[in-house]
């Protein structure tokens, strides 16, 4: 994966040149290891900012909403799902967009490593099937396998869905992954201890926001945390706020969210807020044949009618 | 759907939300409808979570601490 990188410079440094975009989103080395940063590139001298490693887990789609200019995108598979899903929401037009497309292999875990690490974590490299970790004096090795983002570990959709130029070969997509395996163990388990469950999940949220941020299908000018007139959801940290709150982001991302794991990857208190995205995404799959962005032509379960649609809970 | 799954998943009691198509013709069946919502709703009593503290009793408990102290 490491060397798609000069594909990717190669492919923006045409693009720019040529004029055929006018800017290039991609990712830059972050300030803090484990956390490359989105970076918009306008001239073709600065595409050497642009690197490629397992530490690109942000969706770029994020940064795509409402623009104006042509532009190059650098898209995983998520990210490719999410920018469909941006062009069906009319938040881009296709013809803007030259999607560069990266086969992923998958993103490292950054709050597992944090947790694992004994130490402040001062330098992170890695090759194409190990991480190794220094800090505080200390070397920790992984291989990328153990250290995973959950997401990508059950993801089936690695290649991009679409793109206009592929900076690799596609890769093998993961077969017979049981994607839903948590879900269905929530599902099964009484009322009280659901309840006792997400109490517990969501005690540590300082409500922040930045899961909702980091995720590029809430793009709403005012979003409903924010709004005072009407407030539409207590502002507190009352538990009942709190999973209010949760309750609503997740039940906006239903027929939307691609699992992409970046509302995760951001949380900085190390929620599992995709516990509630899945559920959703599980459904969607179980009871509309689903799957988001897989297909410009195709409208959401939220927005289409059919009158086969199940509703036996409707009496 | 979707939303009574995910509610339900959250930790609401299957029973305590309904859903229902009326039309204003159908007296009866709102009749119905009313008397199963409340006698479910009975039957599961007072929820206990997704309620939020009201101040009145945090203000309460607060005085309490102070007049402890
Ligand atoms: S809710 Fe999370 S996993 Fe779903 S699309 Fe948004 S950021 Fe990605
Ligand atoms: S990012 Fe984490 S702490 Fe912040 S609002 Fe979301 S869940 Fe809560």
């Amino acid at each position: 994966m490491l060397t798609y990188i000069d594909k990717i410079r190669q492919i923006a440094e045409g693009f720019l040149k040529e004029g055929t975009v006018d800017m290039v989103i991609g990712f830059r080395r972050g300030t803090l290891p484990l956390m490359n940063e989105p970076c918009l590139i306008k001239r073709p001298e600065d595409v050497k900012k642009l690197v490629w490693d397992s530490n690109c887990g942000i969706n770029l789609a994020n940064y795509l909403t409402n623009r104006k200019e042509k532009i190059g995108i650098v898209a995983k598979g998520c990210d490719s799902r999410n920018i469909v899903n941006h062009i069906i929401e009319n938040k881009i037009k296709r013809e803007q967009l030259f999607i560069i497309g990266v086969p992923c292999k998958g993103m490292i875990d950054r709050h597992a490593i944090e947790a694992l690490f004994p130490s402040e974590i001062e330098e992170v490299v890695e090759d194409e099937s190990r991480i190794v970790v220094t800090g505080g004096g200390v070397e920790q090795i992984w291989s990328k396998a153990e250290v995973l983002q959950e997401n990508c570990t059950i993801c089936i959709h690695r290649n991009p869905v679409v793109y206009d130029e592929l900076v690799a070969d596609l890769v093998v997509e993961q077969k017979d992954v049981d994607r839903y395996e948590d879900i269905r163990r929530i599902e099964g388990i009484s009322p009280e201890e659901k309840r006792d469950y997400f109490n517990d999940l969501l005690s540590s949220c300082i409500r922040c926001y930045a899961c909702r941020n980091a995720c590029p299908l809430c793009y709403c000018p005012t979003c409903f945390v924010d709004a005072s007139r009407p407030q539409w959801v207590g502002k507190s940290q009352d538990p009942t706020d709190i999973e209010t709150f949760h309750f609503l982001r997740a039940f906006h991302c239903a027929g939307r969210c691609t699992d992409c794991g970046a509302c995760e990857r951001a949380c900085p208190m190390g929620i599992k807020v995709r516990v509630l995205t899945k559920k959703l995404e599980k459904d969607c799959l179980e009871l509309f044949d689903w799957e988001t962005g897989m297909d410009v032509e195709k409208r959401a379960p939220l927005r289409t009618y059919s009158p086969d649609d199940p509703d036996d809970m409707i009496r | 759907m979707l939303f009574k799954n995910l509610i339900e998943y959250m930790g609401l009691e299957p029973g305590r939300l309904h859903f229902s198509w009326i039309s204003s013709a159908e007296s009866t069946k709102f009749v119905e409808v009313v008397n199963e919502v409340t006698s479910a709703i009975k039957a599961l009593g007072p929820r206990k979570s997704m309620v939020k503290t009201p101040l009145t009793d945090i203000k309460d408990k607060a005085t309490e601490h102070v007049d402890i102290h």
